[in-house]
This record gives structure tokens, sequence and C-alpha cells, in this order.
């Protein structure tokens, strides 16, 4: 078919709100753009893990370790299944690894700050991941089949993440004195990453139309911003915790609120790979690979194996 | 770039509860069948979500392709006696 027809099939489908599956014709900037969100997409879930990861050990009891080191498997598990959904649109996990570990593709920006305390445990929680799911919520509709059916699961599961979070500010906020200075010590400084991690402004985001157009967003990023902090700040109050943000007040006419300006020379330089913690995580990522080289290469050493004695293993 | 070590794709399909279908719901990479089962089940039922796990090589799947879509399933169109709503019976004629 030409290629005219194949985009006129392609825009009536965008139009009509059906799914684009990896088999159907699509224009090779809507591919391209794909692969980079899905593939950064599963990046942050796997680095997403090292943050949390540096408090398994320290964990204030057993049930918070093991509700921890649940989560943490979770985002690995989401890893994989946004992973799989890039792998249908034709590169390959090598491929998107390498991406990653010569820091060709990047992850979100939020996983660049440290975790000093154990409230920044239940920060993240309550925060970056209330954050990521504003915006996976509205990927539950991205036009891409895989995607959407990877950010369906990843929603039901995301939920916990959240709510243990919470649970862990509304502890520290309602403990002794210290505690609850280290839960607001926390929310000052994932406050404004959170709201940073959701994308450069509309003006600063040149892709933003076009994803638009395309259906692969739902929503600009100012949108889900302004959703995520009139959900937020409630949330806060219950906590009787404030938020860092003096121009924070209620705006009746919009029915939301007005909010201050983020540092976004402090995005962009993060995004660069000057965070506080891009190297350390980068090369975590890397030798985690690199230790796990052996493992893989015995298990591929012996499905060869097992094949050629007649075991057939796949 | 490193060499393709990751093992070959295998397509997931898990039984909810017994009595229903296997349903698609997603993929893993293992080198062989045992890995890809036990990946299987680490990554899509970590909340018991599965009475039973397939797991097929990716590359055994033939699919219909999405442009013949039309003339492809095109013999089903005309064919609406197929359906129970199509026979018109009296009224009231109980258990049809």
């Amino acid at each position: 078919m030409e290629t005219i027809k194949l985009q006129e099939i392609f825009d009536a489908k965008i139009e009509k709100g059906d799914t684009i599956e990896p088999k159907d014709w699509m224009p090779e900037n809507y591919r391209k753009t794909l692969i980079r969100q899905i593939s950064q997409h599963a990046h942050s879930e796997i680095v997403g893990m090292l943050p949390e990861g540096n408090w398994i050990t320290r964990a204030p009891s057993l049930r918070r370790k093991m509700v921890l080191l649940a989560k943490v498997q979770d985002e690995g598990g989401h890893g994989l299944y946004l992973y799989s959904a890039a792998e249908t649109m034709g590169i390959s996990r090598d491929e998107m690894i390498d991406q990653l570990h010569s820091g060709k593709a990047k992850y979100s920006s939020i996983f660049n700050y440290p975790t000093l305390s154990w409230a920044d445990i239940g920060a993240i929680g309550w925060l970056v991941d209330g954050a990521a799911i504003m915006n996976q919520v509205m990927l539950q509709r991205t036009s891409y089949g895989p995607y959407a059916r990877a950010m369906v699961r990843i929603c039901k599961e995301e939920s916990f993440h959240q709510r243990q979070g919470y649970e862990i500010m509304t502890v520290l906020a309602k403990g002794t004195p210290e505690q609850k200075e280290l839960a607001q010590d926390a929310l000052n400084r994932f406050w404004w990453p959170s709201l940073m991690m959701l994308g450069p402004t509309d003006k600063e985001s040149p892709n933003t139309e076009q994803s638009v157009k395309w259906k692969i967003k739902r929503e600009t990023n100012d949108e889900v911003r302004q959703k995520f902090v009139d959900r937020t700040v409630p949330q806060a109050d219950i906590l009787g915790l404030k938020i860092p943000d003096k121009d924070l007040k209620w705006n009746e006419a919009k029915n939301g609120y007005d909010f201050g300006e983020a540092n976004w020379e402090e995005f962009f330089n993060v995004v660069k790979g000057n965070g506080p913690c891009n190297k350390e995580r980068l090369s975590a990522r890397v030798k985690a690979h690199e230790n796990g080289a052996w493992v893989r290469e015995a298990a591929a050493a012996y499905a060869a194996r097992e094949s050629k004695r007649g075991n057939n293993g796949n | 770039m490193t060499k393709e070590n990751q093992g070959i794709l295998w397509e997931v399909f898990v039984q909810t509860k017994p009595g229903l279908p296997h349903k698609h719901c997603g993929s893993v990479h293992a080198p062989d069948k045992e890995m890809a089962i036990q990946n299987a089940r680490d990554v899509y039922t970590r909340r018991s979500e599965g009475t039973s796990i397939w797991v097929v090589p990716a590359e055994a799947i033939t699919a219909s392709s999405p442009e013949d879509m039309g003339s492809f399933f095109e013999p089903a169109n005309d064919k609406v006696y197929r359906h129970p709503t199509f026979y018109h019976v009296p009224e009231g004629v109980k258990y049809l």
C-alpha cells in the first residue's frame, strides 16, 4: 500500500480513538517518539529502585522492610513491562540497556536526588509515586496499545506505593517533634523535584503538541502538574505539614491552586547529568549489569547445551 | 553494542481462575522454558493473579496481518443468520 493511504488509515484510527498495534503501519516519528518515551519510562522504573533500595536494610521495622522490598520489586516488574512494550516497536532490550548505560537515554530527573533520611522513603511514595500516577493514569489511554496495557497493570500496582508512602508520612508527622521535622524536611526537598518530574512547562516542551495530536499524551505537562498540586495540598494539610511554596494559594476562580515557578535551571541541569546523584545512579546500574553478566552467560550456555542434548529447552 | 544475551522472547498467557481461558498478558525474556515460566510468574503474578501460566516462544506465533483485516474477516460480515437474534419465534415460546 502507498504511504499516503497508510497515513490516512493511521490518522483515522487516532481520530477514532482506536489503539495502534505493533504490526500496524505508523509514521516513523510516532515510532521514534514512543521508543524514546517508553524506554525512558522503563529506565526510570529501574533506576528508581536505587534510591529506595538504599533504605531496605535500614527500614525501621520488619513490616516496613517487607513493604519496601515488595515496592522495589514492583518497580523492577514495571520496568520489564515497559521494556517489553518498547520492544514491540522494533528496538532490542540490549540496545535500550546500552543507551541507558552510555548516557544516551535519559530517565526521570527525580531519581538523581539522594534519600537522606527514612522520611524520604515516605516522601517518595507519597509525592514521587503520586506524581507518576497522575501521569500514568493519563497514559492508560495512550494511543499505542502495548504501552496503554502496560500502564493499566502499573496503575493497579502503584496505588499501594502511594498509600504506603503517605502512611510513613502520617506516622512521622504525628510522632515526636524530631520525627515531624524529618517529615517536613523530606517534603521540603522532594516537593519541587516532584513538580518538575512532570516535565518542562508547556512553553518549553516542544514535543508536547505533536504528542497530544497523536494521543500519546492526553494532557499537557502543565495540566497534569495542576492536577497533582490540587490533589496533594489538602493531603499535606491533613499531615499538618507545610508545602514549601510562598506563592501557593487557593484560586476560587479557576477552582485550583496558584503556585510558584519551579527552578527550571536546576531541572535542566539535572537532566543534563549534573544532579546530586547522576553519576552514582548510573555507575550502580552499570556495575549491577556487569556483575550479572556471568549469570546471563551461564543461563545461555545451559540452554544451548540442553537443546543440543534434545531436552528442547525452547 | 554488547552481544544479545537476554535470551529469547516468550509471550505469556495467564489463566486468572480455574475454568477460564488463558489470556495474553505480556512477554518475558528467558534462555529456556523453565526460566521463562519462572520469570513469567515473578513478573505477571505477584498478586496471585493466576492459577496457570503458558509461555510460548514469540517466534512460534503466527498472527493475521492488520492490513488485510477487512478482507480477512469479511466472510463473516454478511452472515447474520449465524446469530440467534436472526430468527423469528412466536411470542410466549420458552427455552429457545
